[in-house]
């Protein structure tokens, strides 16, 4: 915007001002910033287009995901089928739109669940420190330490291999890099004056380190959250290849991907591999443009 | 002074020290002593200024006295509606009684407030706390409070980033009234402030005294602001009082030598009058293993062999009808020399 435009726009702020006609939106001051984001907002609209259309499968395609062809197999796009067919012949439209209900169950609801047993724990403990503090740090390492692949084993021959599995996984390996994140910033923020004047009124630590402090560390917390979306379905992907994963014949984007190892399909086929996967990166730029959103918005010296 | 005054708080023998802690199991090898052996009184009413060099303890004798750390020995009595009680004992509602009396104003202005919160969201919690139920009654206070301190009531609704550092910390001067409360601790209040807006605020906290019969422990490392606020002073030395007295008293009969070098150092803006400057030598020893005999012992241009091993009480003397505490072997030594940091030489 030019100087000469900008001021015009102040001026006519004032006029409104001076006449007290200018009122103060009732909306929240977040969710203002979160729709003047424009990177945000693309990023939202990419997030529901492939979410709805992955919800609404059915209305979409008249194919079944899981079924086989083998008049067609490996055709490429085109006659009736829009994105072409993979090596049995299934139609790989109809597979991403199915498989991407499975994905994004799996990647938002480990990072959700991971996020929220590691920054409640993180915020409380955080503030409190103390035995549950060190406790928890420990309990934190050691999960840390352990390979993820081995857990998923011992887990699929306990339970055996399943969607609800993976995710469990996912949460329980998930959460202490939520935790140490969380506590990090809680450990900085506790040290602020605000909060000693909270403890001064005798205002109850549960109330302080979710109420007051937890709004302060949000950024980071959603950024995390988006990242850890994104890292899951890379995770579902490849832990479905090593046949650990969601079972094979549940179309999963990563299963989809997976198929597509033959150098032959690699070559041949671009159709089974490279519509997944820009879905797959369009959904992880979306859900990261949502979170970059998210944190410009809780940050509060962002004024909007 | 009268005899009628009336002691608010008493501090007996205050101890506060930080575990230090080491090697992979956390083994505590040793003690901050940042407070040791804290006595004093307050009386309603008055200020009583505490300063001292950093690390000398003055913050923590602020913070453990509202028991936002927990003291390791002595007592804190307040002088409560049915008599005194030791305010380190209380619990639960015992205790919140005791916040609604004590509060703080901190000393940096761009820490003190919630940057996620309106100014209305800062004081929210604690109204709501102490029994303001209707949110329509709790926006009324906020609005009166900030009138209070020269603030439009209006203001609540904004973000502490649209706040000047002075005028934030009127709002947490605000804050702190927002109980009623009898004796506020001021935290270096205007240390982080320049010089004209320290004058405002200042005159702010006198105007509210007034008002509102407040009694005030400001914490300063400012002699000249604590000259200008406090009705009387003490003087800290690594966690420990060296010397008390009514403001005038101190600056005109300086017994400790501790404190005269630091009133030798407070900026005059007068250049035909020279001073003698008395200045300390090394940095303030490690609190965490102090000296033996008096503390300051290293640093003093006086000291002799008892002040290396005897540790000095806290003496009283009266001059003409006025206390004075000092924590000296030698102070009657000084007290019969003429002497005064604020009278010039030559």
């Amino acid at each position: 915007m030019s100087s000469k435009s900008l001021q015009r726009k102040m001026d006519r702020l004032l006029t409104l001002e001076n006449q007290g006609k200018l009122r103060t939106s009732t909306m929240n001051r977040s969710v203002r910033k979160l729709s003047a984001n424009v990177l945000a907002l693309v990023g939202l609209a990419l997030f529901l287009l492939i979410l709805m259309s992955s919800l609404a499968a059915p209305l979409i395609s008249s194919y079944e995901p899981n079924a086989i062809d083998l008049k067609h197999r490996l055709s490429p796009p085109g006659e009736g089928h829009l994105l072409g067919t993979d090596q049995i012949g299934r139609d790989i439209f109809t597979r991403i739109l199915y498989g991407g209900r499975i994905s994004m169950f799996v990647g938002l609801g480990s990072a959700i669940g991971a996020a929220l047993i590691g920054v409640s724990l993180g915020t409380y403990a955080g503030y409190t420190r103390g035995v549950l503090d060190s406790a928890v740090m420990k309990l934190s390492e050691i999960m840390m330490s352990f390979p993820q692949i081995i857990l998923v084993s011992i887990l699929v021959t306990i339970a055996g291999q399943s969607l609800w599995n993976l995710i469990l996984i996912f949460i329980l390996t998930g959460w202490p890099s939520m935790y140490r994140m969380t506590r990090s910033q809680m450990l900085s923020i506790r040290e602020q004056e605000y909060i000693q004047a909270l403890q001064a009124f005798g205002i109850g630590s549960v109330t302080i380190s979710f109420k007051h402090m937890l709004p302060n560390a949000i950024g980071p917390i959603f950024v995390n959250i988006t990242l850890s979306t994104a890292m899951f379905i890379l995770q579902e992907a490849a832990l479905s290849f090593l046949g650990l994963g969601v079972p094979l014949e549940q179309a999963t984007w990563g299963n989809i991907l997976n198929v597509a190892q033959d150098l032959n399909i690699l070559r041949n086929a671009w159709w089974v591999w490279l519509p997944v996967g820009v879905v797959i990166t369009l959904f992880v730029m979306s859900v990261n443009f949502i979170g970059d959103g998210l944190r410009d918005a809780a940050d509060p010296t962002q004024v909007g | 002074m009268s005899d009628t005054r009336e002691v608010l708080m008493k501090v007996e023998d205050l101890k506060t020290y930080f575990p230090v802690r080491k090697g992979v199991f956390k083994r505590t090898v040793g003690h901050v002593k940042a407070l040791d052996g804290v006595d004093l009184e307050i009386y309603r009413g008055e200020t009583l200024g505490i300063v001292g060099e950093s690390g000398c303890g003055k913050t923590t004798l602020g913070k453990s006295v509202l028991r936002l750390h927990n003291p390791n020995g002595g007592k804190v009595f307040y002088a409560f509606p049915d008599g005194m009680r030791n305010i380190l004992e209380l619990k639960g509602g015992e205790l919140d009684e005791a916040r609604k009396r004590l509060q703080i104003v901190f000393q940096d202005p761009y820490s003190s407030l919630n940057p996620s919160f309106t100014i209305f969201g800062s004081f929210d919690d604690p109204l709501r706390k102490f029994g303001v139920k209707s949110k329509k009654e709790r926006q009324r206070i906020v609005e009166k409070l900030l009138s209070d301190v020269n603030l439009p009531g209006d203001y609540m609704m904004r973000y502490p980033n649209e706040f000047s550092g002075g005028q934030r910390q009127r709002i947490g001067i605000a804050r702190a009234l927002s109980v009623n409360p009898e004796l506020i601790v001021c935290d270096e209040a205007v240390s982080a402030l320049d010089v004209s807006i320290q004058a405002q605020v200042l005159k702010l906290l006198r105007q509210l005294q007034s008002e509102r019969n407040l009694t005030y422990l400001f914490i300063t490392h400012d002699l000249s602001v604590v000259e200008y606020v406090a009705d009387r002073i003490a003087v800290m030395y690594l966690g420990k009082v060296v010397e008390l007295a009514d403001t005038e008293e101190l600056f005109m009969r300086t017994l400790h030598p501790y404190t005269q070098a630091l009133l030798s150092a407070i900026p005059i803006a007068d250049i035909s009058k020279k001073r003698k400057r008395i200045p300390l030598q090394g940095d303030v020893p490690s609190p965490v293993n102090p000296p033996s005999g008096c503390t300051f012992h290293p640093r003093c241009a006086f000291a002799t062999e008892k002040c290396r091993e005897l540790s000095p009480q806290l003496e009283t003397f009266t001059f003409e009808g006025r206390e004075h505490h000092v924590r000296c072997h030698y102070a009657m030594d000084f007290a019969s020399r003429p002497q005064g940091s604020h009278q010039s030489i030559q």
